[in-house]
């Protein structure tokens, strides 16, 4: 055996990650597998940013229980974890009588899942609160408490706290199988080593039915991908709304939103298109294109030609629907978590909670640790900084004077800082999650090769060891001259 | 308040050909104290990058590397004792021309300046710009960032390359990857003529055998990890990829050249009035911005394609800067704004400064003669440039052809503009004699 833990989490994804943090509040030692390179998962990265009310979830199920007790738990995380969050609210207008008749429906449902605070309100609030929305509108709904976050900071903080704690993460670590003796889980394979363990957590979102299956468990469901295409724009687009905008459903899909993110940016998306293939990432001219007619019959004046970036992220779809969270059928030991689908960053802190409990009901012991530390300061952002503050952290870390990053301002030190970190990063993409260096609108055209170099030295690895994400996702194909000559 | 303020007649934002050849001016033009605030650890800017030849055949009739072309300036620049801070980054620029700026040693730093020099160059079009379809792999670079770990940072980054745009950059980078032994398979081009100078495109792909494809582009990027290759197809008229024509290629880089965009995130910041077209600050034939003491040159007001016009251009913004400062600019009394008339993509300057007595400035600095730079919008065989002002031509010139990815330029007499109450004057150009 390479590792030994209480417990081993699958995924670290935004579930994972949390039910990890949870954890760290008993006496468990808790080991927190995933294949990426970075904690943040996948559905957990690229989505639409947005912590729910819960007030569209299927009423009367688990998943709209876990959402709104996560969204009652939102407030006081973001603050000890010091995690970017904003409760701009959102709005759902409705432009044809059609629509206006489903908004009643929309309404109750909200009830039922007790989000007693969605409001009608008329067209012309609608245009005074956003002037941008389309001037068609004819009325809809106001969601006060819908909210915005970093969904990459959320991940990271939840995970840097979960290690100053004491969970281990052994990351770019593909599972390949789960052994299990009389019944029993005994120990998790990975491409980096065995890990003895008595628990399995089965966080793994898209690829949670393959894990499931190791155990023999999961044999009444399958998972597909569900991929979402989105736009980000750049933060000079002279067009913005400062709530979310939701489209109405349709019982097909949620539609596509706009909304602006906790950084300025303006995001549209995203699409719903049913896959096979769990490794298909790309993004598409003709999705992207409808992305854009949609989010124009919303907010016409919305300006795509502004975009910096484009992405797409795949939700777990899990056949049939639901949320299904609990322990293994047939195999002791064996923890399930599945059909966390489109809310998963919304529930996560709610899924985290329950996971504990039905661990709690089963019998196992779980002896509070008493010493868990519940803060973690987030890295402090020289843009944000006033000129005062600036000069001052220049003093302590001369780091701080070394802009690396020109169009988010990111300096050397934040760099510095979010590789050394607990769980930190080792990866370009990873460093770019934490500080967002290259999320500006050069795409990290300037600051990547420098982001190389500063890997480089603080991991002490060959620069041609540096990758953009995945194991194989090298940057550099090698050297040139054997003698460097830096300028 | 920040701790360290310091005094300066001119101040210039960014070491790269503009800001020396500015700050050289500006020295000359009589200013006392002048300094350059250079992000880099090294003054240059994008030259110490571009060790290929070619520069300076028309500044100092002789041709030279990138490097050795910065080398004369910044030469020049220490003979001059123009001041260098380096390593610095411009966060604001405040009222009345205070440059707040950010150095490990020296900590947070207040510029007060007379006038104040924008030269922060360009940036490059990324594929998410252009939107192209596909994964989001490893391998997937701008021209200029292969360019500068390449040629810089001693680091290769790939094996077999395919490069969208033929734009210089991409071209010369072509050449540049050859030699060091990958394998370019193809420049693809979704216009059907060259986005860059000829000259490239006979010395960097003919010269190697690489191939240049016309009317191509990239329809989608494959790869999960690193790129495996790219799918291209033929655009039709409106530029659409034809899907029917697609064809894979195998390769492990995608190079991007597909354009370059001024920097101007200070300059929008510092409330100064730009232009849609050229994404760039509108300026006068001065190079003097909306805001009187801050002037601009170089590629942060509009893209050039050769560093020898830059420098030219600079020297006038540099000293119009200085005698900004020492108060020997005539204040502005009218301005005629510059129109891009039939197939002109843009006109620069923007705005004409015209005082209606003879205000003294002289020829050079622009008091008499201007020199207006335009990109045609599409190529042409003999082809006549034309300055109109309320239907009467106050300038012509023939040109033997022309081409978007070739900046020409018209000289206009202001003389003739004085005390005539013209408002606007439209240039054009128009194939034939």
């Amino acid at each position: 055996m390479d590792y030994k833990s209480d417990i081993v989490i699958i995924g670290a994804g935004a579930v994972g990650v949390a039910i990890a943090r949870e954890f760290a509040k008993y006496k468990k030692k808790v080991m927190v597998v995933d294949k990426r390179d970075d904690v943040g998962g996948d559905a957990s990265k690229s989505n639409s940013s947005i912590i729910c009310s819960g007030f569209d979830c299927p009423p009367n199920t688990l998943e709209s229980r876990l959402c709104l007790a996560s969204r009652a738990m939102i407030d006081k995380v973001v603050e000890e974890l010091d995690i970017p969050f904003k409760a701009c609210g959102a709005i759902m207008p409705a432009f044809t009588q059609e629509q206006m008749n489903l908004l009643p429906q929309i309404y109750k449902e909200a009830y039922e899942n007790q989000v007693y605070d969605v409001e009608y309100i008329s067209a012309k609030q609608i245009l005074e609160m956003e002037p941008e929305v389309n001037p068609d509108v004819l009325g809809g709904l106001y969601i006060p408490r819908d909210a915005v976050i970093d969904p990459f900071l959320f991940v990271v903080a939840e995970a840097e706290n979960a290690a100053v704690n004491g969970v281990e993460f052994l990351l770019d670590a593909e599972v390949t199988d789960i052994h299990v003796i009389d019944g029993r889980v005994r120990s998790v394979e990975t491409s980096k080593g065995m890990i003895e363990t008595c628990y399995v957590i089965n966080a793994a979102g898209l690829f949670c039915d393959e894990i499931a299956r190791m155990v023999g468990e999961g044999g009444d469901f399958t998972v597909k991908p569900r991929k979402g295409q989105f736009y980000i724009l750049d933060k000079n687009t002279p067009c913005k709304t400062s709530r979310i905008i939701y489209p109405i459903p349709t019982p097909e899909t949620r539609g596509k939103l706009l909304l602006q993110t906790i950084h300025g940016n303006m995001l549209l998306g995203p699409t719903a298109e049913d896959l096979e293939d769990k490794d298909d990432h790309s993004v598409t001219a003709k999705e992207l294109e409808e992305v854009e007619k949609d989010c124009k019959r919303l907010v016409p004046n919305i300006r795509v030609q502004d975009t910096i970036t484009q992405y797409c992220g795949l939700r777990p779809n899990r056949i049939p629907a639901g949320f299904h969270i609990g322990f293994g059928e047939k195999t002791e030991g064996y923890f399930g978590i599945s059909g966390v689908r489109s809310t998963g960053i919304s529930t996560s802190l709610g899924i985290a909670k329950y996971v504990v409990h039905l661990f709690g009901e089963a019998g196992i012991s779980l002896e509070r640790n008493y010493d868990f530390i519940p803060i973690r300061r987030g890295i402090e952002r020289f843009s944000e900084a006033n000129d005062k503050r600036r000069a001052k952290l220049i003093r302590e870390n001369p780091l701080y004077g070394r802009v690396i990053c020109r169009c988010e301002t990111v300096t050397e030190a934040e760099i510095v800082e979010a590789i050394r970190r607990p769980v930190g990063a080792k990866t370009v993409d990873a460093v770019k999650r934490r500080v967002r260096a290259g999320t500006g609108r050069c795409q990290g055209g300037f600051c990547a090769p420098k982001v190389i170099e500063i890997l480089a030295r603080e991991l002490g690895i060959p620069v041609t060891r540096i990758r953009k994400n995945l194991i194989g996702s090298d940057m550099l194909s090698g050297m040139l001259r054997k003698e460097k000559e830096v300028l | 308040m920040l701790e360290k303020t310091y005094d300066y007649d001119v101040a210039v934002i960014g070491a790269g050909p503009a800001g020396l050849a500015a700050a050289i001016a500006a020295r000359k033009q009589g200013a006392g104290r002048v300094i350059i605030i250079e992000r880099d650890r090294v003054p240059g800017g994008i030259l110490n990058q571009c060790i290929h030849a070619g520069f300076g055949l028309s500044y100092f009739k002789e041709e030279l590397t990138g490097p050795e072309y910065a080398g004369r300036f910044i030469e020049q620049a220490k003979e001059e004792s123009v001041e260098l801070l380096l390593d610095s980054m411009v966060l604001n620029i405040e009222e009345e021309g205070t440059i707040v700026c950010s150095n490990p040693k020296r900590g947070m730093i207040a510029i007060h300046a007379g006038a104040v020099v924008l030269a922060m160059g360009c940036r490059e079009r990324t594929r998410f710009n252009i939107r192209i379809p596909g994964s989001r792999p490893a391998g997937v670079y701008t021209a200029g960032a292969a360019q500068r770990l390449i040629n810089r940072q001693n680091e290769m980054v790939g094996k077999r390359i395919v490069i969208l745009g033929s734009g210089d950059i991409g071209m010369i980078m072509a050449r540049r990857m050859t030699l060091e032994g990958a394998k370019v398979e193809a420049v693809v081009e979704i216009m059907d003529y060259l986005a860059g100078l000829t000259r490239n495109k006979v010395q960097c792909l003919d010269d190697f055998g690489i191939p240049l494809l016309l009317g191509h582009t990239v329809t989608r990027i494959i790869g999960e990890r690193r790129v495996e290759g790219v799918y291209i197809a033929k655009v039709d008229e409106s530029r659409r990829p034809d899907l029917s024509t697609e064809q894979f290629i195998v390769c492990d880089t995608l190079l991007l050249s597909v354009g370059l965009m001024p920097e101007n995130e200070l300059t929008r910041s510092a409330g100064i009035q730009m232009s849609e077209v050229t994404n760039g600050p509108r300026v006068n034939q001065y190079m003097q911005t909306s805001r009187a003491n801050i002037f601009a040159c170089g590629n942060v007001v509009h893209v050039n394609d050769l560093a020898d016009n830059v420098s030219a251009e600079s020297e006038l913004a540099g000293r119009n800067a200085a005698r900004y400062a020492l108060g020997k600019f005539c204040p502005k009394s009218r301005e005629i704004s510059c129109i891009a008339g039939s197939n002109i993509r843009y006109v620069c300057p923007q705005l004409l400064s015209v005082n209606d007595i003879d205000n003294g400035n002289s020829a050079e600095e622009g008091g008499e003669k201007a020199r207006l730079y335009l990109r045609v919008m599409k190529p042409g065989a003999q082809t006549v440039i034309t300055a109109c002002c309320n239907g009467q031509v106050v300038a012509k010139k023939n040109v033997r052809r022309v081409s978007p990815g070739e900046m020409e330029h018209i000289d206009i007499q202001i003389k003739a503009l004085r005390g005539t109450g013209v408002k606007e004057i439209k240039i054009e150009a128009e194939e034939g004699e």
